[in-house]
Protein backbone atom coordinates (compact mmCIF):
# COMPACT_ATOMS: atom_id res chain seq x y z
CA UNK A 1 0.00 0.00 0.00
CA UNK A 2 1.69 3.03 -1.22
CA UNK A 3 2.76 5.18 1.82
CA UNK A 4 0.52 8.56 3.06
CA UNK A 5 4.25 10.63 1.88
CA UNK A 6 4.63 9.36 -2.15
CA UNK A 7 0.79 10.03 -3.00
CA UNK A 8 0.93 12.34 -5.53
CA UNK A 9 -2.61 14.48 -6.30
CA UNK A 10 -2.87 16.18 -9.34
CA UNK A 11 -4.34 18.94 -8.06
CA UNK A 12 -3.97 20.86 -4.67
CA UNK A 13 -6.30 19.80 -2.82
CA UNK A 14 -8.04 22.22 -0.29
CA UNK A 15 -9.11 19.58 2.16
CA UNK A 16 -7.15 21.13 4.94
CA UNK A 17 -7.59 24.53 4.15
CA UNK A 18 -10.45 25.91 6.02
CA UNK A 19 -10.72 29.81 5.91
CA UNK A 20 -12.10 31.22 9.47
CA UNK A 21 -15.06 32.35 9.21
CA UNK A 22 -16.02 35.31 11.47
CA UNK A 23 -19.52 37.77 11.37
CA UNK A 24 -18.47 40.76 8.97
CA UNK A 25 -21.11 43.08 11.23
CA UNK A 26 -19.54 42.11 14.45
CA UNK A 27 -15.81 42.46 12.44
CA UNK A 28 -16.76 46.29 11.14
CA UNK A 29 -19.63 47.59 13.43
CA UNK A 30 -22.27 47.67 11.27
CA UNK A 31 -24.92 47.87 13.94
CA UNK A 32 -27.95 48.36 11.38
CA UNK A 33 -28.66 46.53 7.99
CA UNK A 34 -30.96 48.70 5.62
CA UNK A 35 -33.10 47.25 3.65
CA UNK A 36 -33.32 50.34 0.98
CA UNK A 37 -30.07 49.59 -0.55
CA UNK A 38 -30.38 46.11 -2.71
CA UNK A 39 -26.84 46.06 -3.49
CA UNK A 40 -25.74 45.29 -0.25
CA UNK A 41 -28.19 42.43 0.20
CA UNK A 42 -27.29 41.15 -3.11
CA UNK A 43 -23.77 39.80 -1.27
CA UNK A 44 -26.49 37.21 1.05
CA UNK A 45 -28.41 35.88 -1.64
CA UNK A 46 -27.62 33.01 -4.56
CA UNK A 47 -27.98 33.60 -7.94
CA UNK A 48 -31.51 32.51 -7.90
CA UNK A 49 -32.28 35.17 -5.54
CA UNK A 50 -32.44 32.77 -2.46
CA UNK A 51 -31.05 33.85 1.12
CA UNK A 52 -27.87 32.18 1.74
CA UNK A 53 -27.10 29.69 5.18
CA UNK A 54 -25.11 30.85 7.98
CA UNK A 55 -22.54 28.59 7.33
CA UNK A 56 -22.16 30.20 3.96
CA UNK A 57 -22.36 33.72 4.94
CA UNK A 58 -20.76 33.23 8.47
CA UNK A 59 -22.58 35.83 9.68
CA UNK A 60 -23.37 35.42 13.30
CA UNK A 61 -26.91 33.85 14.60
CA UNK A 62 -28.23 37.85 15.54
CA UNK A 63 -27.09 39.55 12.31
CA UNK A 64 -28.45 36.64 10.02
CA UNK A 65 -31.87 37.66 11.33
CA UNK A 66 -31.40 40.97 10.68
CA UNK A 67 -30.20 40.49 7.45
CA UNK A 68 -32.85 38.11 6.71
CA UNK A 69 -35.51 40.52 7.74
CA UNK A 70 -34.06 42.99 5.43
CA UNK A 71 -34.06 40.74 2.31
CA UNK A 72 -37.99 40.32 2.75
CA UNK A 73 -38.76 43.53 3.18
CA UNK A 74 -37.10 44.45 0.36
CA UNK A 75 -38.47 42.16 -1.87
CA UNK A 76 -41.51 43.29 -0.14
CA UNK A 77 -40.90 46.67 -1.64
CA UNK A 78 -39.81 45.01 -4.82
CA UNK A 79 -36.20 46.29 -4.75
CA UNK A 80 -34.98 42.48 -4.53
CA UNK A 81 -37.00 39.56 -6.86
CA UNK A 82 -38.30 36.75 -4.93
CA UNK A 83 -37.27 34.14 -7.69
CA UNK A 84 -35.35 35.07 -10.46
CA UNK A 85 -31.97 33.77 -12.59
CA UNK A 86 -28.51 35.37 -12.98
CA UNK A 87 -29.11 37.48 -10.28
CA UNK A 88 -25.48 38.43 -9.92
CA UNK B 1 -44.05 59.40 19.61
CA UNK B 2 -42.17 56.78 17.51
CA UNK B 3 -40.83 57.24 14.83
CA UNK B 4 -41.53 55.63 11.38
CA UNK B 5 -40.18 55.15 8.05
CA UNK B 6 -42.44 54.51 5.48
CA UNK B 7 -41.83 53.42 1.45
CA UNK B 8 -44.35 54.02 -0.92
CA UNK B 9 -44.55 52.69 -4.34
CA UNK B 10 -46.67 54.68 -6.82
CA UNK B 11 -47.75 54.11 -10.47
CA UNK B 12 -45.54 55.30 -12.92
CA UNK B 13 -48.41 56.11 -15.10
CA UNK B 14 -48.32 59.32 -12.74
CA UNK B 15 -46.47 62.40 -14.24
CA UNK B 16 -43.86 63.94 -11.59
CA UNK B 17 -46.17 66.63 -10.13
CA UNK B 18 -49.17 64.18 -9.85
CA UNK B 19 -46.95 61.89 -7.45
CA UNK B 20 -45.69 65.02 -5.68
CA UNK B 21 -49.25 66.22 -4.87
CA UNK B 22 -50.52 63.19 -3.95
CA UNK B 23 -47.62 62.57 -1.56
CA UNK B 24 -48.56 66.21 -0.04
CA UNK B 25 -51.68 65.11 0.53
CA UNK B 26 -50.41 62.40 2.24
CA UNK B 27 -47.79 64.13 4.49
CA UNK B 28 -50.58 67.38 4.75
CA UNK B 29 -52.84 64.47 6.82
CA UNK B 30 -49.84 63.14 8.77
CA UNK B 31 -49.26 67.02 9.90
CA UNK B 32 -52.96 67.46 10.74
CA UNK B 33 -53.30 63.88 12.81
CA UNK B 34 -50.20 65.44 14.69
CA UNK B 35 -47.43 63.85 13.47
CA UNK B 36 -44.28 65.62 12.56
CA UNK B 37 -42.17 65.17 9.48
CA UNK B 38 -38.52 64.44 9.67
CA UNK B 39 -37.38 63.68 6.29
CA UNK B 40 -38.90 62.85 2.90
CA UNK B 41 -36.58 61.54 -0.05
CA UNK B 42 -37.74 60.98 -3.95
CA UNK B 43 -36.08 58.03 -5.47
CA UNK B 44 -38.28 58.67 -8.73
CA UNK B 45 -39.18 56.27 -11.18
CA UNK B 46 -37.52 52.93 -10.80
CA UNK B 47 -37.51 49.76 -12.51
CA UNK B 48 -39.15 47.10 -9.95
CA UNK B 49 -37.94 43.84 -9.31
CA UNK B 50 -40.99 41.74 -10.24
CA UNK B 51 -44.31 43.27 -12.18
CA UNK B 52 -46.54 44.42 -9.37
CA UNK B 53 -50.02 44.80 -10.83
CA UNK B 54 -48.87 44.55 -14.57
CA UNK B 55 -46.62 47.54 -13.97
CA UNK B 56 -43.16 46.66 -14.02
CA UNK B 57 -42.09 50.34 -12.73
CA UNK B 58 -43.12 52.33 -10.11
CA UNK B 59 -42.61 55.80 -8.22
CA UNK B 60 -40.78 55.34 -4.99
CA UNK B 61 -40.86 58.06 -2.16
CA UNK B 62 -39.55 57.35 1.31
CA UNK B 63 -41.31 59.53 4.55
CA UNK B 64 -39.73 59.76 7.83
CA UNK B 65 -42.10 61.19 10.65
CA UNK B 66 -42.61 60.86 14.31
CA UNK B 67 -46.53 60.32 15.23
CA UNK B 68 -47.97 58.38 17.76
CA UNK B 69 -49.29 54.71 17.43
CA UNK B 70 -52.80 55.30 15.76
CA UNK B 71 -51.67 57.85 13.20
CA UNK B 72 -49.95 54.88 11.52
CA UNK B 73 -53.29 52.71 10.85
CA UNK B 74 -54.78 55.94 9.61
CA UNK B 75 -52.37 57.11 7.46
CA UNK B 76 -52.71 52.86 6.23
CA UNK B 77 -56.09 52.91 5.74
CA UNK B 78 -55.63 55.57 3.21
CA UNK B 79 -53.29 53.76 1.51
CA UNK B 80 -55.65 51.23 1.30
CA UNK B 81 -58.01 52.88 -0.28
CA UNK B 82 -55.73 54.77 -2.92
CA UNK B 83 -55.68 52.69 -6.41
CA UNK B 84 -52.77 54.73 -7.78
CA UNK B 85 -50.35 53.07 -4.50
CA UNK B 86 -48.48 49.70 -5.83
CA UNK B 87 -47.11 48.81 -2.55
CA UNK B 88 -46.18 50.48 1.08
CA UNK B 89 -43.93 49.19 4.16
CA UNK B 90 -43.91 51.31 7.12
CA UNK B 91 -41.71 50.11 9.89
CA UNK B 92 -40.68 51.55 13.76
CA UNK B 93 -37.17 52.97 13.82
CA UNK B 94 -35.39 51.80 16.74
CA UNK B 95 -31.87 53.44 17.87
CA UNK B 96 -29.83 51.53 15.64
CA UNK B 97 -31.95 52.61 12.31
CA UNK B 98 -32.70 55.93 13.81
CA UNK B 99 -28.67 56.66 14.15
CA UNK B 100 -28.25 54.99 10.77
CA UNK B 101 -30.33 57.48 8.87
CA UNK B 102 -29.05 60.49 10.63
CA UNK B 103 -25.26 59.17 9.78
CA UNK B 104 -26.30 58.99 6.10
CA UNK B 105 -28.38 61.90 5.97
CA UNK B 106 -24.81 63.51 7.61
CA UNK B 107 -22.74 61.89 3.96
CA UNK B 108 -20.93 59.65 6.66
CA UNK B 109 -22.02 56.46 5.17
CA UNK B 110 -20.83 56.59 1.28
CA UNK B 111 -23.29 55.93 -1.58
CA UNK B 112 -25.06 52.28 0.11
CA UNK B 113 -21.39 51.69 1.20
CA UNK B 114 -22.21 50.17 4.50
CA UNK B 115 -18.80 49.90 6.55
CA UNK B 116 -17.82 53.24 8.27
CA UNK B 117 -14.41 53.18 7.47
CA UNK B 118 -13.46 55.71 9.35
CA UNK B 119 -15.00 54.78 12.58
CA UNK B 120 -16.37 51.95 14.11
CA UNK B 121 -19.95 52.37 15.61
CA UNK B 122 -19.47 52.01 19.01
CA UNK B 123 -22.84 53.99 20.10
CA UNK B 124 -24.32 52.78 22.82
Amino acid sequence: MASNKNIRFLAATKLGMTRKKYCRFKKSGIRYIDYKNPDFLLKFVNEQGKMLPRRITGNSLKYQRRVAQAVKRSRQLALMPYVTDLLK
Amino acid sequence: MNQYETVIVLTPVLSDDEAKRSLDVYKEMLTGLGAEMVHEERWGLKQLAYPIKKKTTGIYFVIEYKADANVVAKLELQFNRDEQMLRYLTIRLDKFSLDYNERKRRGEIGKGRKEPAAETTTNA
